[in-house]
């Protein structure tokens, strides 16, 4: 795993944010945002509702644009539009809060749509592919089922094999376990874990700190649209630096 | 009922036309309705505008207006031309006409079933990678056609009856015409009345049974 840099690494990290501002009408949510993260290692977002988490997130596969600063992903500036988006995109998994599997596909073609159509794999060798992701996720047995068949947690891990699906350089999560009931979340947090085991590039939005323990490289905890504090999940949570971190973390801690 | 006897060879045939044109339409007006939709939906801001403005102006005009501009604009003015023979011309004017109305109908069906597909079903399709097209052929459109099959019956019931307008583009083979010439001989009749009526029935209550079924078989999956 690599450490978190100084100036001259982040050029060589896999994305670099670098003095990005979003506005929404007259909200400011995201405010100079500088932050680089390195292949294979995972980061979790941390902070208040409303400070701008998943605008963050979102800003890096591009579904949210920005106003000013830039966005390099390996090396080279966000395509805005067209095929240099849509292949940034596809580079680029996401795992959404409500899962957002395709309702009138089954499990499997969910896993083997994006192959299939963005990267123009044969069905043949992407229905094995996805048949070994869903077997790895622990889902393959629900393969020709439709979503809404499934247990939000099963959902979620098939959300999970269909960003896999696309060979991302690297994951973007947005609050993967909020929306599902307690029982379901270690399942899910297990997929997550492992996959950062075997060094995927992750970027996770989510309050789950034995995942940000256990996995996470660094804790970015962000609140009004800025990064008041990054550190190491350990430091983080037992000894953060920032007045504005300790306030959060008692309320999370005592809820 | 001796005249529905008499005149029903006649009568059936121009039902007939009926039939053809309506199924050319439902074709055609379901592909146009569909691009129609696509432009409403599209994140180019003047194909959005131009479907905007398409259909409000066709859905909103009535159409026997439409049927006339599409015999003596397009026809008699501008000299398109379908065919040497003015019947077979004149059925596709009909065509053309009702399937440019209907298509407004479909393409507004649709964006409602567009409406109810959630969000983060785009979101989703957007962050594999797909492209506008991509998103809107294969995880959009097909999900919005499964909520509104009932009301594209209804839509497809209306263009079935509208077909007894084409006299308004000088179409003269369809039944509606064809029952105002026999009255124009022998008077009105009631049973060549009803026997109309129970004719259009005979298609367009299996349209509505059909589509009412197969929404109902889609909703279960
Ligand atoms: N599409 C939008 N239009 C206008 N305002 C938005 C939009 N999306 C988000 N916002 C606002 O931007 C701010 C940041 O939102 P964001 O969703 O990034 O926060 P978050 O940290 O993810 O919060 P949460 O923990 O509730 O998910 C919020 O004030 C939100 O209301
Ligand atoms: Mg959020």
């Amino acid at each position: 795993m690599t450490e978190t840099g100084n100036a001259t690494d982040r050029q060589g990290a896999l994305v670099v944010l670098d003095n990005v501002n979003k506005y929404y009408g007259n909200l400011h949510v995201l405010r100079n945002i500088n932050l680089g993260i390195e292949r294979g290692e995972v980061v979790v977002v941390i902070g208040p509702s409303g400070g701008g988490k998943s605008t963050l997130c979102r800003t890096v596969n591009r579904l949210e644009s920005i106003d000013s600063g830039t966005i390099t992903f390996e090396g080279r500036p966000l395509p805005a539009e067209g095929k240099g988006l849509a292949r940034l995109r596809s580079e680029v998994g996401m795992v959404f809060q409500s899962f957002n599997l395709f309702a009138h596909k089954t499990i499997l073609e969910n896993v083997t749509l994006g192959p299939i159509k963005v990267r123009g794999i044969p069905p043949k060798d992407a229905e094995k592919r996805g048949l070994e992701l869903l077997e790895r996720v622990g889902i393959a047995a629900q393969a020709h089922k439709h979503p809404a068949q499934l247990s939000g947690g099963q959902q979620q891990r098939a959300a999970i094999a269909r960003a896999l699906a696309m060979n991302p350089k690297m994951i973007l999560f947005d609050e993967p376990t909020s929306a599902l009931d307690p029982e379901m979340v270690q399942e899910v947090l297990d997929v997550m874990i492992e996959l950062a085991g075997e060094g995927m590039t992750m970027m996770v939005v989510t309050h789950e700190m034995g995942f940000a323990r256990r996995a996470a490289n660094r804790v970015v905890f962000m609140a009004e649209g800025q990064i008041v504090e990054e550190n190491t999940p350990e430091e983080f949570f037992t000894n953060a630096r920032t007045d504005r971190a300790k306030d959060f973390l008692s309320k999370i801690l005592t809820h | 009922m001796d005249e529905l006897i008499k005149y029903a060879p006649d009568l059936l045939l121009s039902f007939l036309k009926n039939v053809q044109i309506a199924a050319v339409c439902a074709v055609l007006s379901l592909i146009l309705g569909t691009i129609l939709v696509s432009m409403r939906v599209s994140p180019t801001p003047v194909l959005r505008a131009a479907g905007t403005v398409y259909v409000n102006v066709v859905r909103n005009t009535p159409l026997t207006l439409i049927l006339a501009f599409s015999a003596l604009g397009l026809s008699d003015t501008l000299g398109l031309s379908f065919s040497q023979t003015p019947s077979t011309n004149g059925f596709w004017l009909v065509v053309l006409g009702l399937s440019a109305y209907t298509a407004t109908f479909v393409c507004e069906a649709l964006r409602s079933g567009i409406n109810t597909v959630p969000l983060g079903q785009a979101e989703a399709a957007r962050a594999l990678g797909f492209t506008f097209v991509q998103s809107l052929r294969m995880i959009i459109l097909p999900q919005a056609f499964r909520v509104v099959v009932a009301p594209l019956g209804s839509v497809m019931i209306a263009m079935m009856k509208n077909t007894t307008v084409a006299i308004a583009a000088g179409y003269l083979a369809e039944s509606a015409f064809t029952m105002k010439d026999i009255f124009d001989d022998t008077g009105v009749s009631i049973p060549i009345f009803l026997g109309l009526i129970v004719a259009f029935m005979a298609v367009t209550l299996p349209i509505g049974f059909f589509t009412g079924w197969l929404a109902k078989r889609l909703a279960v999956t």
